[in-house]
């Protein structure tokens, strides 16, 4: 337990890092995700990080794919590629690209043009359901991202083709580009939206808390007829005292000093 | 002889090629007996998977299951494939290079009677954009099997382009398709007429009309618009110094667009082309519809003309 909190804590280290060399990305959704993330690629996902292509692995998809940082920070942890290609995040040339491309191992698919995504992860778990594999599917989205229409017309299908094998997560940060999420395109009740389209919804109080999103997973996996939510309050900005809850900072790279003094929020 | 439309020949074949390799499957959006994937689905009710009226997330979860091990069939009609789920194709399917086959059926103006709306006359602009892309359209049924087969071939998208309307067998049963290799129909040197789908049998019967009156047409099947065969256009231009194009699409992006971008970079040759010129379509029968719009043999012939005049 105290692992998984030191490995966040670096995670999101390296988060600042990245985004801070590349003098862009988007840091405040990439560090509300971290324990999310953490949690599935340290305890749940079945996976092997010398061999990213293996035929029954777990499969990620990170539909929020402007929280690319977090899923670098965390595969490179994970020992994917050399954590010095997150010194090159958004460069020319770099693997590492600003949002998740199939050119960076571990990554399960291209996402970034948002609920996209979503659609991909039914369309993996179905393949899987289809041929009796045993390997699950998961998925992280935004709550901004929820606004998308193929995310409805997916949670449709997920549900209609009754992928058990499929467990989302909604980071609710409450935040997006241009506001709270409520002012901006109210997407509540959240909880209900996803239940009326027939998944099983999980309310998870804190989702920067490993026992919760644990507890989560747990009663996800007790259901077998139905996809599950994980809709998790989430703090945006999460462990960077001068990120935490702006708005501000969903899209831009902090400078050397901020740089600094976020990871001095973090030591 | 019979007529048969190029959706017919995809949906009977898809059933073929069922038989022969269970790691195909097809999603359709609630249009499966128009695109005919409901023969597909009669034979393997359990390999067939309805999107429902969803386009976007029909493409998305096609793009998810090719990463499975599953060869995906993605079919509803050209304007809610390659229009409404365009940047699906994209970002989804063709930024990662993934094996998604999308045949799109009702292209074009002859889809007749259900109108402007429905008439996709930008589709092969859309795909032929898309890096990773192929792009073919056939001319007939016997083209349609063909095209397939090289679909399976390739490891990567590929939109094939289908019609409603029944059209003649033009293309002999022993044809060979080879992606980027256009197909020398008849021979000539006075001006070369290029073709796709069902303009292909009318760019034949302009030739010989043309023929009558002393005017060598050669007529090229065009059907792989991505990749294109550069060599046959710059030979036409070449040998024959003039160039009609014949399409059911704008001619805005499509063969005509292909083929001048071809001649830019090489030779100069006076184009005409024959497509719907920047407008869009309307309801009528099929036949008339493309008569309206100037989709025919004697179009065609009277086009070849005027690029032969212009040399």
């Amino acid at each position: 337990m105290e692992d998984l909190k030191a490995i966040a804590k670096e995670i999101r280290r390296d988060i600042v890092k990245s985004i801070g060399k590349a003098a862009s990305g988007h840091p405040g959704g990439s560090l509300s995700a971290v324990e999310i993330l953490t949690l599935l690629y340290y305890e749940k996902m079945n996976v092997d990080p010398k061999n990213p292509k293996m035929e029954d692995r777990d499969r990620f998809v990170l539909s929020k794919g402007h929280a690319a940082p977090a899923l670098y920070a965390t595969l490179a942890s994970k020992g994917y590629f050399p954590k010095e290609e997150l010194d090159h995040l958004r460069q020319v040339g770099a693997m590492l690209q600003g949002h998740p491309s199939m050119h960076t191992p571990g990554v399960d698919m291209a996402t970034g043009s948002l609920g996209q995504g979503f659609s991909t992860a039914v369309g993996m778990a179905l393949g899987a359901k289809h041929q009796g594999a045993k390997w699950h599917t998961y998925v992280l989205l935004g709550d901004g991202e929820i606004e998308e229409g193929i995310v409805w017309e997916a949670a449709m299908a997920a549900s209609n083709y009754g992928l058990s094998n499929l467990t989302a997560f909604v980071d609710n940060n409450n935040l997006q580009i241009d506001g709270a999420v409520s002012d901006v395109m109210n997407p509540y009740p959240i909880d209900e939206k996803f239940k009326a389209f027939g998944w099983n919804v999980i309310d998870v109080a804190d989702g920067n808390d490993f026992d919760q999103l644990r507890a989560a997973l747990t009663l996800a996996e007790a259901c077998t007829d139905k996809p599950s939510v994980l809709v998790c309050k989430t703090v945006k900005g999460k462990g960077v005292s001068f990120m935490e809850n702006e708005v501000g900072w969903h899209g831009k790279g902090p400078n050397p000093e901020q740089v600094e003094q976020a990871l001095k929020d973090l030591a | 002889m019979e007529k048969i439309a190029t959706r017919e020949a995809y949906g009977k074949y898809l059933v073929e090629l069922g038989k022969k390799n269970p790691k195909i499957v097809v999603f359709d959006g609630d249009l499966s007996g128009a695109t005919k994937t409901s023969y597909f689905r009669a034979e393997f009710p359990d390999r067939h998977f309805n999107a429902g009226i969803a386009e976007a997330d029909l493409m998305g979860m096609a793009a998810g299951i090719s990463t499975t091990g599953l060869i995906p069939f993605a079919s509803t009609f050209a304007i809610f494939g390659a229009g409404r789920a365009f940047e699906i194709i994209r970002n989804s399917i063709c930024y990662s290079n993934l094996n998604v086959n999308i045949c799109c059926t009702h292209a074009g103006l002859s889809v007749g009677e259900d109108g402007g709306s429905h008439q996709s006359i930008e589709d092969i602009a859309l795909m032929r954009v898309l890096p990773n892309m192929h792009v073919f359209v056939p001319a007939d049924a016997v083209e349609t099997r063909k095209m397939i087969d090289a679909a399976l071939n390739i490891d990567g998208p590929c939109y094939i382009r289908l019609c409603r309307l029944a059209t003649n067998v033009v293309l002999p049963e022993d044809y060979e398709f080879v992606p980027g290799k256009a197909v020398e129909l008849k021979k000539g040197s006075d001006v070369t007429i290029m073709a796709i789908g069902l303009m292909v049998e009318r760019a034949l019967e302009a030739a010989e009309t043309l023929e009558k009156e002393g005017i060598s047409a050669r007529v090229l099947n065009m059907g792989s618009i991505k990749p294109i065969d550069k060599a046959a256009i710059e030979a036409a231009a070449k040998e024959t110094g003039a160039i009609v194009t014949a399409e059911e699409h704008s001619v805005i992006g499509g063969l005509a667009g292909a083929v001048c971008e071809t001649l830019a970079e090489t030779t100069a040759c006076p184009v005409e082309k024959v497509g719907v010129n920047d407008v869009f379509g309307q309801s009528g029968k099929a036949l008339e519809v493309l008569e309206h719009y100037g989709l025919t043999a004697e179009h065609i012939a009277e086009a070849a003309k005027k690029a032969i005049s212009r040399k």
